[in-house]
């Protein structure tokens, strides 16, 4: 047991009140730390903007201003909540909060979602448990030490109180200064899997996504938009839309054009049947273009680039006993969420009623709110479960566009991507090159030199990560190209192709050292854990105890030898990942088999779909290092559907095996970190599968076939 | 535009479109059965799988004049109450992430049973194939298809 702040001099973070209707209600500031809260708490771990609250029934319910996309937040949140308040987890239930402003971070992106809540869910959880143990003593007339709760009850030897029938009382009772957590050792909830509270509605097709949502004379909106980054709308003739059948009207709205009808086949329809004239207004971008400057840039160190710098590079590289330089590349990248995007709009003189699948309700609000010219409190935004979102739903255009196009038609509608549409005004994970130098010396790394450059990218390094504090000589620059291409954050934004490049590196290094591709990693770990060169924004000895458990896991030292083995570590979104690759060959070709995975993500809060999310980012890893393309020629995405690009398929996915390091530190997320290694392992052991390196994604063009 | 008298899920449904519009399409909008997923139009993803006389097919590939008197089945018609083995072995298994194919995968597997009640690893990953899961549940998703041959 631990005690928790619940205030900071006499501001608090907990609030707790009666509830409308009979019952009690805590009130708490999403996001804030009390764990970590110090004098200068921020202003906003004040501002109630969540709650929890007892009905007199005994229902519990919190209220989650985090969407959810698949990470399965909508379960592993109330189960937070029932441990320490000590109720049965399935009397628990969240409901998706409508868009307030009052909620800061109501945003799922980043893997944050359960580390940004965890101290406060619980300490709420635990405060409510608290009041409900001084009501239950004043009915009794005995002291609360003498009481005990389990299950929704608070117990006085055998005699027991529901919290439903305590509920009202306690509203009556202060927040204590300091609330007892539970001691981890303790959980019963936390730790033992629950499955999706929304099974039962996905397995029987339910609707639940934005894509479902229809609305008391709603009409629907297919919309056409410039075919080339670069280009914009001249003229357009409509007369063979407007024949489809279904089609109620052709609007322009900016550069674009709504087809509106009644049902979504007529949209797409009439949307097809618009012939547009598009004009030159900015630059015509190709991939051959990047392709050049980008690596120019490669050879290019300036003030400008540099990141971070540590003693004298020239220096270890003039005396080392060996060099190796590597470039690694990897295309632009779509999302593809399986839900195309889609956002529906209702725009009245007196408000902007919108729902729909967004990451970023608040932010999409103000966005709204912009092109519309109205008032932010006019709009309101109810959020749906989303078919996915890997990063492209942080971004609210569709949303707006949707917004727009009710607005031009003053009906309610929802607006609807085709998947060429998906795929072809996306925000993508941006084009990038890496080149690598290491300098080695009497079997040490000595010198080491990062020169990342991307397009649209901003800084395409992380300097104060892996390696950094375990190379004497360090140096990392990196480029940015602007581009008229939207770019954006794509799962595990930078680290997803970061990660691989490096990884691939470290083990051709390890190769050409003539030492243990793991050992090479523990020895300049080892450095940066005993006597750090600068400072360093990762823990090594975390970083060291997945990659041991991954390499006993993974049998890296022993097994059969007909297996080849590619490993690869990587740390990012506060969660430290190890894997190994195990590939046969299968008729002369080679065949990923197996990945066995070690995560240390502190506490576990729902072990099955913990192993979900580690598995899905492997398979994620692997799918788009394996065949993930995509060019521009002039402006113009090559790729617009899934028969031109190749997402992975359950023949080509491997097993993948997970094991996490049993700990008791504060949750930290999974969204995302078991992508960046994945790409790494499989060029390794790719490697010593075929004896050949892979440099450049997709691994399928060069001619290495999986499955 | 013609009128369609549909049987889908055992019930009959009489629906106006055009000869060309995807059974897809004529669920979601025309009958109000959203379980049939849009993921792709163009018969690569099988988000959109449903039965045509116990049969998986892409539904955005199949326009309402070709069904005639063929028997559509839905996600939401695969079983009464939400039990069919391969509905509990999803839940078993916690399958979903984000949920968007799930429906697909369902059907699809629910076809591969009815012909092969007994299939093997290969066989489930051959039928599978098709179905795009882009939060890469497969693991999940073959163990769930054969733990449901179990049942």
């Amino acid at each position: 047991m631990t005690l928790i702040k619940t205030k900071i001099d006499r501001r608090s973070f907990l609030k707790s009140s009666a509830l409308a209707g009979g019952g009690l209600m805590i009130g708490f500031a999403w996001g804030c730390n009390p764990a970590e809260a110090t004098k200068e708490a921020p202003t906003a771990w004040f501002d109630i903007n969540s709650f929890i609250t007892i009905a007199d029934n005994g229902d519990v319910t919190i209220l989650s201003p985090n969407p959810e996309i698949g990470q399965n937040v909508k379960t592993s949140m109330p189960m937070i909540v029932a441990e320490e308040l000590d109720v049965n987890w399935a009397d628990v239930i969240v409901k998706q909060a409508p868009l307030s402003t009052a909620f800061q971070r109501q945003v799922a992106g980043g893997s944050q979602s359960i580390r940004s809540s965890w101290n406060i869910l619980r300490t709420a959880g635990a405060s409510a448990r608290h009041l409900l143990l001084e009501a239950a003593a004043q009915e009794w007339g005995v002291s609360a030490s003498s009481l005990r709760t389990e299950n929704g009850y608070v117990y006085n030897g055998s005699k027991k109180l529901s919290y439903g029938h305590l509920a009202s009382k306690a509203a009556q009772f202060e927040i204590p200064e300091e609330v007892p957590l539970k001691d981890p050792k303790d959980f019963k909830i936390i730790g033992q899997s629950k499955t999706n509270v929304d099974l039962d509605q996905i397995v029987t097709g339910k609707p639940l996504f934005g894509i479902d949502t229809r609305k008391e004379g709603m009409v629907y909106a297919a919309a056409v938009r410039p075919p080339a980054f670069g280009t914009e709308l001249e003229s357009f003739d409509d007369s063979e839309a407007r024949k489809v059948n279904g089609v109620l009207d052709v609007v322009q709205f900016g550069d674009k054009i709504a087809v509106v009808a009644t049902n979504t086949w007529a949209a797409i329809k009439g949307k097809k049947a618009i012939k547009a004239n598009w004009k030159k207004a900015g630059n015509l971008e190709s991939t051959t273009d990047h392709d050049k400057e980008l690596s120019r840039l490669l050879d290019v160190a300036s003030k400008e680039s540099l990141k971070r710098e540590d003693g004298n590079i020239s220096q270890a590289f003039k005396s080392a006993d060996g060099v190796l330089e590597r470039v690694y590349e990897a295309p632009f990248l779509p999302h593809n969420t399986m839900e195309p995007m889609n956002f529906f709009a209702n725009v009245t003189d007196s408000k902007v009623e919108m729902e729909g699948p967004i990451q970023t309700p608040q932010w999409t609000q103000s966005n709204v709110a912009n092109a519309l010219g109205r008032k932010t409190e006019e709009i309101s935004i109810a959020m749906t479960r989303m078919g996915g979102g890997f990063g492209r739903r942080l971004y609210g255009d569709f949303a707006v566009e949707a917004a727009q196009i009710s607005d031009k038609i003053r009906k309610p509608v929802q607006l609807i991507f085709t998947r060429e549409d998906d795929m072809t005004a996306g925000t993508y994970r941006p084009a990038s090159k890496y080149k690598f130098r290491a300098a080695y010396k009497n079997g040490q790394v000595v010198g080491y030199h990062l020169t990342g450059a991307g397009i649209q990218m901003g800084d395409s390094t992380r300097s104060n990560w892996f390696p950094a504090g375990g190379i004497e000589n360090y140096r990392v620059d990196s480029h940015n190209v602007r581009s008229n291409i939207t770019t954006g954050a794509w799962r595990a934004p930078i680290t997803n192709f970061l990660a691989m490049a490096e990884q691939a590196f470290f083990d051709e290094l390890a190769g050409e050292m003539g030492v243990d591709a793991v050992q090479l990693r523990l020895d300049i770990l080892e450095r940066a854990k005993n006597n750090p060169v600068g400072s360093i924004d990762y823990e090594p000895e975390k970083m060291i105890g997945v990659i041991k458990l991954a390499a006993e896991k993974g049998g890296w030292n022993n097994g059969n030898a007909s297996i080849a083995k590619g490993f690869s570590a990587y740390y990012s979104h506060n969660t430290y990942v190890a894997e190994v690759a195990h590939m046969s060959q299968v008729n002369g070709q080679p065949k990923l088999d197996k990945v066995t995975v070690a995560v240390d993500c502190g506490i576990v809060v729902n072990p099955e779909a913990a192993i979900n999310q580690v598995q899905g980012g492997v398979v994620d890893g692997i799918g788009h290092a394996m065949y993930g393309d995509f060019a521009f020629v002039d402006g113009r995405p090559q790729a617009d559907n899934f028969d031109k690009f190749r997402l992975i398929r359950m023949k080509e996915a491997p097993d993948v095996e997970v094991h996490f390091v049993p700990g008791t530190n504060h949750p930290t997320g999974l969204g995302e970190p078991s992508l960046p290694p994945a790409g790494g392992a499989l060029a390794n052991a790719i490697a010593k599968a075929t004896g050949r390196r892979v440099y450049k994604i997709p691994f399928v063009q060069q001619d290495i076939a999986l499955g | 535009m013609a009128s369609y008298t549909l049987k889908i899920n055992g019930k009959q449904r009489t629906v106006e479109a055009d000869a060309d519009m995807p059974m897809l399409w004529v669920l979601r909008d025309l009958v109000d059965l959203r379980g049939t997923k849009y993921g792709c139009g163009i018969g690569q993803c099988g988000a959109c799988t449903i039965h045509l006389n116990g049969n998986a097919v892409r539904s955005c590939q199949l326009p309402v004049s070709a069904i005639g008197e063929a028997e559509i089945t839905t996600i939401e018609g695969l079983s009464e109450k939400g039990d069919h083995p391969l509905q509990k072995a999803w839940k078993e298994h916690d399958v979903p992430q984000c949920g968007y194919c799930q429906a697909g995968q369902i059907m699809t597997a629910a076809a591969l049973l009815n012909r092969n009640s007994r299939p093997s690893a290969s066989e489930i990953a051959d039928a599978s194939h098709g179905n795009i899961c882009r939060c890469g549940t497969y693991n999940k998703i073959k163990a769930a298809i054969a733990t449901a041959a179990e049942m």
